[in-house]
This record gives structure tokens, C-alpha cells and sequence, in this order.
């Protein structure tokens, strides 16, 4: 018996609209030389020194500490930024208040604000002299030129990925799933708890993912109040700048290569919490 | 504000399906403080240190050529950057967009890779291929092509970390508003070009402005990418942010926040221009709902 007929497979659908050869083109083009050959030099230039390499980069003890400060610091920050990004999210769309479309606004500062500018002002306001760093000097804290300095630096600048993330979610519910759980008896904490927070989890889970892997990346807000001691407040973005102007390529390489290869774990997560997402519940 | 968001959806007042009044103030009452404290309060400082001084002062910040140079500089990038990615955004979308082919969600994820790298990664790369030391170095030195310290360095990282701002936001957006009315120009004898001119691009203007807005605030206000590899020479290859960085290491505080308040002020025209576009055209911007 002769095989069914199968359509051959094609690259591409076919259609009257033209232009597919040029922009595709012209796409790949850019992209292979803008983003994908320089990263492909990292990748070369990081395979050169072996995992052993990069082991003993990543275990010296200032590599160690500045890889330890950048992701500890960036996880606190992004469950900070995930919690009062949640309910910044919630206030703005579940509550009537006058100014909503301001503070909506403002939201999306950390996104616009270059980052060395956030950085100087962070620096100048919770400086020993600083507007809020004389405040917290009475109760003995110190804010600049320690942890808790770029705990502040990555929480401003997660924020906005918390927000953005829960908040088209929050509108998207469906009022008449709570006012079914009102009805049957439900209060309306029980609602909340039992109802409208579990779609909204993985939403959540995401925005702290992005928090965090920006927050790891990040270096223009944080150095000015960091201090960039060694061992206690020194950043691995920082510490990679430190060895290209030690001409340690390799060195920078095998640090940049390590949080790569995080972000890159990091991102996995985030599409298997979208993927996991869709099947639960059906969207992301 | 007494105006009420439109777009934002309004909510019921409904007494079954929200909070009780005190919580609800509560709440309220929470976020803002937080956003004042910790958004807000940091951009205030930076136009008060501006003017610690007085006027004279800041206005010194800016008679300093090495000042007029990192603007002029800033504005030469922002002038080749934001045009390139918005020939690739649209050049991208289109191919995306428009057309069915395999390996297209790949295409989307290589697209976006630039927001996942850290700035300083962004730079370092550029460093590994054109540096002294790097892969294309000897070549380039044998050829007298400086890339690296250099105008050439600081436009390709700043291309890399807005690469994906335009494509991003029209790929979505495009995939929306389908083909039918391309084919149906095309049908009544529109070359595709006229078609993308007289169709595609008025369903696609809002957008289109809305990302080279973002694009063009990111692009001036990179600073992480841009500092690797431009090598800090003052008058010569210091953009804005780095003439900031600069002014505050030598605790020049009035003219550093001097200068970091032209880039808050093009911040804040970028936030207000972005909120206005998205309360007049929520629809023409963004495919479903905000991102």
C-alpha cells in the first residue's frame, strides 16, 4: 500500500505578502552581528580557560564573596520589591483614590531614570549626612556604603518588575468568581487567600524572577552607595569591571560567564513557571 | 487629579467583593508612602543638590566644555542608536509579524537576550571582540580602526542594550492587527512598499512612538554598557551618566547633580509623554493589555 501523501514540510507558509526575503534578511543579519557574535567571543573566550578555570575564579575568595553579596542581597531585594509591588499592583487597580493615574505613573521611574542619576541621588540620601541616612544614623543603622545600601539600590530599581507584571493579572479577574465565594459564605479574607491569590502566584513568582536577574546585572545605581568594599560590599558586575581595567580578560570573562550562566537558569525558571502557569490555569 | 483614569479600569464599589473602608485607607496609604519614599524622594534630590547652590552654580555645570561634550556625545549616540533599532524593530516585526516559518519563537528569545545580560557584560563583549586583546584587536591596530575608547564602542553597546526595545513592543502588536489589510492593498495593486507606508504604518504609529520613546531614554541614560568600553576620556568619550560619575567622584556634588538633573528632566518628559500615549491610545500601543 502506498504510503499517505504527506504535504512537504516547508520553511515558511506561503503568502501574498512580500517583503519575507529582505526583513528576515536584514533581521538575522543585525542580530548575528549585534548580539549573537559578541556573545559567541564570551562563550570562546570563557571555553579557552575550561570549567577549571572558571572554578578557580569562582571560588577565590573576593570573586566568592562579591557573587555571594550580588545574588544574596538580589533575592532579599526581589522578595522585597515582589511584596510592595503586589500591593502597589492592587492598590492601583482595585482601589478608587485621587492621584491614581500619578502614582500609576511613577511607577515606571526606575525604568526611565538613568541609573547612575538613581545611583548619586540613592547615595546622597542615605549617606551618614544624607536626608534619610541621618535618620537611620540615630537608630544606629547604617544604610550607605554597606549591604543594606544595595538591598535599597536593587529593591528601587526591581520594583517597577514586580508591579508591571501582577498588575495586568489583577485586572483580568474575574469579579464573579469573589462575589460566587461571597455568597457562599466565604469572608473576605478566605476569598482573598483561597481564591485570588493562587491564580495570581505564578505572575508573582515571574515579576520576582526579572527582579532578581536585574538586580544581579545591575550596576549603575548600585556602586555609588555601595562603598565597594572587598568582602562586604563589592558587587560582581564591579568586580568584572575591576579586572578588564586589570587587563584580566580572563578573569572578567569567567565572572561574566557565572552570571550568565545564573540569568540563564533564571530565565528557564521564569518559562517554566509561565509554562506551568498555562496548564494550571490557562494563561500566564 | 480629579480626572479619573479611563484606561485603568474602574473599579466597583461593590461592597461583597473588596476590602472594608479602614483597611483599604490602610493599604492605600502603604504603597504611597512606600513609592514616595523610595522613587519619588530619590528625584526630588536630585533637583534640590542641583540647585544646593543656587542658580549661578548650576548654570556654571553647564559652561564646562567637557559638559557640552558628554551632551554633545550623548546626543551623537542617541542620534545613531534609536534610528538603527527602529529600522531593525520594524524590519524584525514585519518578518515576524507578517509571516508563518519555523523557529520564529527562537527568533523572539535571541531578539530579547540583551535585557537578560547585565550592562557590564553588554560592554565586556564588545571589549573581547574589538579590545587590543581581543578577537578582531590585532587586526584593527594593523588597520588604525579604534572601536574600543571610542565613539564606534560606545554606539554598538548602546545599540545592544536598546536592541530589542522597538521589536518588542511592534511584534505583539503587528501579530494583532494580522495581514488582511496588507492583502487587501495588495490586491487592489499596492506595491508592498506603498502598502507598508499607506496601511501598516499608520496601524502601527502609536506603537512605534511609544517604544523609540523608551528606546531613546534608555539609550541616553545607559551607563553600565557605555562605561566599559568607552574608557573615560574627558571631553572625548564621556557621555552624560559618565560625565556624572566623573563630577560626583571628585565631590563635585552641584555639578554632577547639575548635570544628572538634564537626564531626570528627559526622564521625566519620557514618563510623561508615555503616560499621555498610553491614556489616548491604549488600544494603538500595546497588543493586549500593558507590559
Amino acid at each position: 500500500m502506498a504510503p499517505p501523501l504527506r504535504p512537504r514540510r516547508r520553511f515558511r507558509r506561503p503568502s501574498v505578502i512580500p517583503g519575507f526575503g529582505l526583513t528576515l534578511g536584514y533581521t538575522l543579519t543585525c542580530l548575528g552581528l549585534i548580539v549573537l557574535l559578541p556573545l559567541a567571543a564570551l562563550v570562546v573566550r570563557a571555553s579557552g580557560l575550561g570549567l577549571s578555570g572558571i572554578w578557580a575564579v569562582a571560588t577565590d575568595p573576593r570573586v566568592a564573596s562579591a557573587l555571594r553579596v550580588s545574588f544574596g542581597v538580589s533575592a532579599l531585594a526581589a522578595l522585597t520589591a515582589s511584596v510592595f509591588g503586589f500591593l502597589v499592583a492592587w492598590v492601583l487597580t482595585r482601589y478608587e483614590f485621587p492621584g491614581r493615574r500619578l502614582v500609576d505613573a511613577v511607577v515606571d521611574l526606575p525604568f526611565a531614570l538613568p541609573t547612575a542619576v538613581a545611583g548619586i541621588a540613592l547615595a546622597s540620601l542615605y549617606a551618614p549626612n544624607g536626608l534619610v541616612g541621618a535618620q537611620l544614623a540615630k537608630f544606629g543603622i547604617e544604610a550607605a556604603y554597606t549591604p543594606l545600601g544595595i538591598f535599597i539600590a536593587m529593591v528601587f530599581i526591581g520594583l517597577p518588575f514586580a508591579v508591571r507584571t501582577v498588575q495586568p493579572l489583577i485586572v483580568e479577574i474575574d469579579r464573579e468568581i469573589e462575589e460566587a465565594s461571597a455568597t457562599l459564605g466565604a469572608g473576605r479574607l478566605q476569598t482573598l487567600t483561597r481564591v485570588v491569590l493562587p491564580p495570581l502566584i505564578p505572575a508573582v513568582l515571574t515579576g520576582f524572577a526579572l527582579a532578581f536577574a536585574r538586580g544581579v546585572g545591575e550596576y549603575g545605581s548600585i556602586i555609588f552607595i555601595a562603598g565597594n568594599l572587598p568582602y562586604v560590599s563589592e558587587i560582581a558586575p564591579l568586580l568584572i569591571v575591576i579586572k578588564l581595567s586589570e587587563f584580566d580578560y580572563g578573569g572578567a570573562c569567567a565572572i561574566a560567564t557565572i552570571m550568565l550562566g545564573i540569568s540563564f537558569v533564571t530565565l528557564l525558571a521564569i518559562n517554566l513557571i509561565q509554562a506551568w502557569s498555562r496548564r494550571r490555569f490557562g494563561y500566564v | 487629579m480629579s480626572e479619573i483614569a479611563t484606561e485603568l479600569p474602574r473599579p466597583q464599589p461593590a461592597s461583597v467583593v473588596t476590602e472594608g473602608g479602614l483597611v483599604r485607607g490602610l493599604l492605600i496609604a502603604v504603597a504611597i508612602v512606600f513609592l514616595a519614599l523610595f522613587l519619588v524622594l530619590p528625584l526630588v534630590t536630585v533637583f534640590v543638590q542641583a540647585f544646593a547652590k543656587g542658580w549661578e552654580a548650576y548654570i556654571a555645570a553647564f559652561r564646562e566644555p567637557d559638559a557640552l561634550s558628554a551632551i554633545r556625545l550623548t546626543l551623537i549616540t542617541a542620534a545613531i542608536a534609536v534610528p538603527f533599532n527602529l529600522v531593525f524593530g520594524i524590519m524584525a516585526s514585519w518578518a515576524i509579524a507578517k509571516f508563518e516559518f519555523t523557529g520564529k519563537n527562537l527568533l523572539v528569545t535571541l531578539i530579547d537576550l540583551p535585557f537578560s545580560v547585565s550592562p557590564v557584560v553588554s560592554g565586556l563583549i564588545y571589549v573581547l571582540v574589538f579590545g587590543a586583546q581581543g578577537l578582531l584587536g590585532p587586526w584593527l591596530i594593523e588597520h588604525d580602526i579604534q572601536i574600543i575608547f571610542a565613539l564606534p564602542g560606545i554606539v554598538l553597546a548602546t545599540i545592544f542594550v536598546t536592541f530589542p526595545f522597538v521589536a518588542r513592543q511592534l511584534i505583539p502588536l503587528m501579530q494583532e492587527q494580522g495581514t488582511a489589510e496588507e492583502e487587501a492593498a495588495l490586491t487592489l495593486g499596492a506595491s508592498g512598499w506603498h502598502a507598508f507606508r499607506t496601511v501598516t504604518l499608520p496601524n502601527i504609529r502609536w506603537g512605534l512612538l511609544y517604544s523609540v520613546l523608551l528606546c531613546n531614554a534608555r539609550a541616553m541614560g545607559e551607563f553600565g554598557a557605555v562605561s566599559v568600553v568607552s574608557g573615560h576620556i574627558r571631553g572625548l568619550t564621556n557621555t552624560l551618566p559618565l560625565h556624572v560619575e566623573i563630577l560626583y567622584n571628585e565631590y563635585n556634588f552641584v555639578a554632577s547633580f547639575a548635570v544628572a538633573s538634564l537626564l531626570a528632566g528627559l526622564a521625566l518628559v519620557t514618563l510623561g509623554l508615555k503616560s499621555l500615549l498610553e491614556w489616548r491610545y491604549a488600544g494603538d500601543i500595546a497588543a493586549s493589555g500593558r507590559h
